[in-house]
């Protein structure tokens, strides 16, 4: 199986964060990721598409700095790490503060730089107004429901402006409408501020959606298996959606995932 | 839930009857044990006259009454002393408490090393203990306060160990993220969380002290030096003045009750926003 990557025109856009050969090896002896190679581009949307196993959560605690890999190197911007500060992580549930309201949850990132509330307030109620939650700053998220946890979830994670935005399959657990309305309103924060999001999903539509690179991993061990650019123009709105170049991206994609996941059941394939 | 009108809204038989017992359980709630409960005291009433029971045996419910209007004076003194036992050693039970499961989640090995001894001092029966604290420990006050206290203190302990313990592991991920430090995560994350855990145990706690001090004034009372509730019914046992020792009892029964309510109502107001356990069922 070929890389794409390579038939790509050159890299114009610099480099962010390059993968080296990093792989993970659990302690229980399961090879999570094994000789990823990968490189992040400043501004890139980069999902991470595969099989449950596949190690996309894996890369991307790696990423994160939550996790240590057992072999290779990330290569922050070639050298160093990247300061902590400038990533903001999603989890798949909204992982909120309970007792917090909505503000004072956006509020903590900053609070534990020691920002007080009174000057934090004009970037949380800015963020607030950005993912459409004006008028519930008081409110606390179990009077929420799941789509409005989620963009407190976001608006958390951008509230310190990021350089890089990590989510870890963010919309999974929401129903289809809303999960539509989410992306759009991502793609539209992300058209404004230009960070750089790896978004992790098992879903082949809402990566084509969304990304400009889909990276499609396989499973035992984890590795990176074939990656597709999406060439298709930015904004992406409700008329891309319906349109036959997304439909025909989308079995592009599609197909490349079946591949991915009989590469794990039909004999070894190191995608080499 | 808010109220339904049932007269401005057309309901099938199913939800009719739905709403009937939803109104039946609202007043039966109140109805029903307070019904029951004057019953049994009528019963008991009745039995002592029926059965011609002397008063020193069996008191009939308005003599006790009567006794605890005649005796208040000295009741209410007495039953100071055991409150104050019991408020300072349930204060001493939050500060242990609290204090040593604080001390307990910062490293898994302090947990480990010194939470059997804690369980020793739990399991142990406090009248057991009692005859070697009476010989360490010379102030009276003090022999008590340390007796309520290791009774007392175990559940918060316990629960608030288990809660600084059960944080999810996202949010610790989010903590350590944003570069928090030790402390800013014990306070913005591992208290806060905590916090059900902790009022649960409080609840128990809060009975606990009062059984501690009341049991405490029983075993050092016998001696005649202590004027709690304990040693009132102690005297009372003596002299066969069953009236009073009713009164004592109801009175040390009362107040179990109050103490257990009040912090039922402090832990609803802290938790009523976000807990679970404090939210009103709905559908």
């Amino acid at each position: 199986m070929m890389r794409e990557k390579v038939a790509q025109a050159p890299d114009v856009t610099p480099a962010l964060l390059a993968l080296r050969g990093v792989g993970k090896v659990f302690s229980n002896g399961v090879t999570a990721l094994s000789d990823v190679d990968l490189t992040i581009r400043e501004g890139d949307f980069l999902s991470l598409l595969g099989p449950s196993g596949c190690g996309k959560s894996t890369a991307l605690r790696l990423i994160a700095g939550l996790s240590t890999p057992t072999s290779g190197v990330l290569d922050w911007r070639g050298g160093g790490s990247l300061d902590r500060a400038n990533i903001g992580f999603v989890f798949q549930e909204p992982t909120l503060l309970p007792w917090a309201s909505v503000f004072d949850n956006v509020w903590l990132p900053l609070r534990l730089k020691g920002i007080s509330r009174a000057k934090a307030a004009p970037a949380i109620t800015e963020m607030l107004a950005r993912v459409h939650l004006t008028g519930f700053e008081d409110a606390v998220p179990r009077e929420l429901s799941g789509g409005m946890k989620m963009r407190v979830s976001i608006a958390r994670a951008m509230v310190t402006k990021p350089r890089v935005l990590l989510m870890d399959e963010p919309f999974a657990a929401l129903d289809e409408i809303t999960r539509f309305k989410l992306n759009n309103d991502l793609l539209e924060l992300w058209q404004d501020e230009r960070f750089t999001v790896v978004f992790v999903t098992h879903s082949v539509f809402e990566s084509v959606f969304l990304s400009n690179r889909v990276v499609v991993m396989a499973a035992r061990p984890g590795r990176v298996f074939d990656e597709l650019a999406i060439e298709a123009a930015y904004p992406r709105d409700e008329v891309f959606r319906t349109s036959p170049d997304y439909a025909a991206l989308c079995r592009q994609a599609s197909d490349v995932l079946v591949n991915a996941i009989n590469s794990t059941s039909g004999g070894h394939h190191d995608g080499h | 839930m808010t109220a339904i009108d049932e007269r401005t809204l057309k309901l099938d038989p199913e939800e009719a009857r739905r709403v009937r017992q939803e109104r039946f359980e609202r007043i039966g709630r109140w109805v029903l044990p307070l019904a029951i409960m004057i019953l049994a005291i009528w019963l008991w009433d009745r039995i002592c006259v029926w059965k011609e029971i002397p008063q020193y045996i069996l008191p009939r419910p308005g003599v006790v009454l009567q006794t605890l209007y005649n005796d208040a004076g000295l009741l209410f003194s007495s039953l100071l002393v055991t409150l104050r036992i019991t408020f300072l050693s349930l204060a001493l039970a939050v500060i242990g408490g609290v204090g040593l499961s604080v001390l307990f989640a910062q490293s898994k090995w302090v947990e480990m090393s010194f939470f059997p001894f804690a369980i020793v001092l739990q399991v142990t029966p406090i009248v057991a203990i009692f005859p070697l604290i009476n010989i360490y420990v010379n102030n009276q006050t003090t022999k008590l306060l340390l007796c309520a206290w290791i009774v007392a203190f175990f559940p918060i302990l316990s629960n608030t160990t288990l809660g600084l313990n059960s944080v999810d592991r996202n949010l610790r991920d989010l903590f350590k993220l944003n570069g928090a430090t030790r402390w800013q995560q014990l306070r913005y994350l591992r208290l806060p969380a905590a916090m059900p855990y902790f009022l649960g145990g409080l609840k128990i706690a809060g009975g606990l002290s009062l059984i501690g001090a009341v049991v405490a004034e029983f075993v050092a009372g016998t001696t005649g030096q202590s004027s709690g509730l304990a040693s009132r019914i102690i005297e009372a046992g003596y002299r066969l003045n069953a009236p009073r020792l009713f009164a004592a009892l109801l009175l040390i029964s009362l107040t179990g009750i109050l103490i257990f309510l009040v912090l039922s109502l402090i832990s609803h107001l802290i938790l009523r926003r976000w807990h679970e356990s404090a939210l009103k069922q709905e559908r």
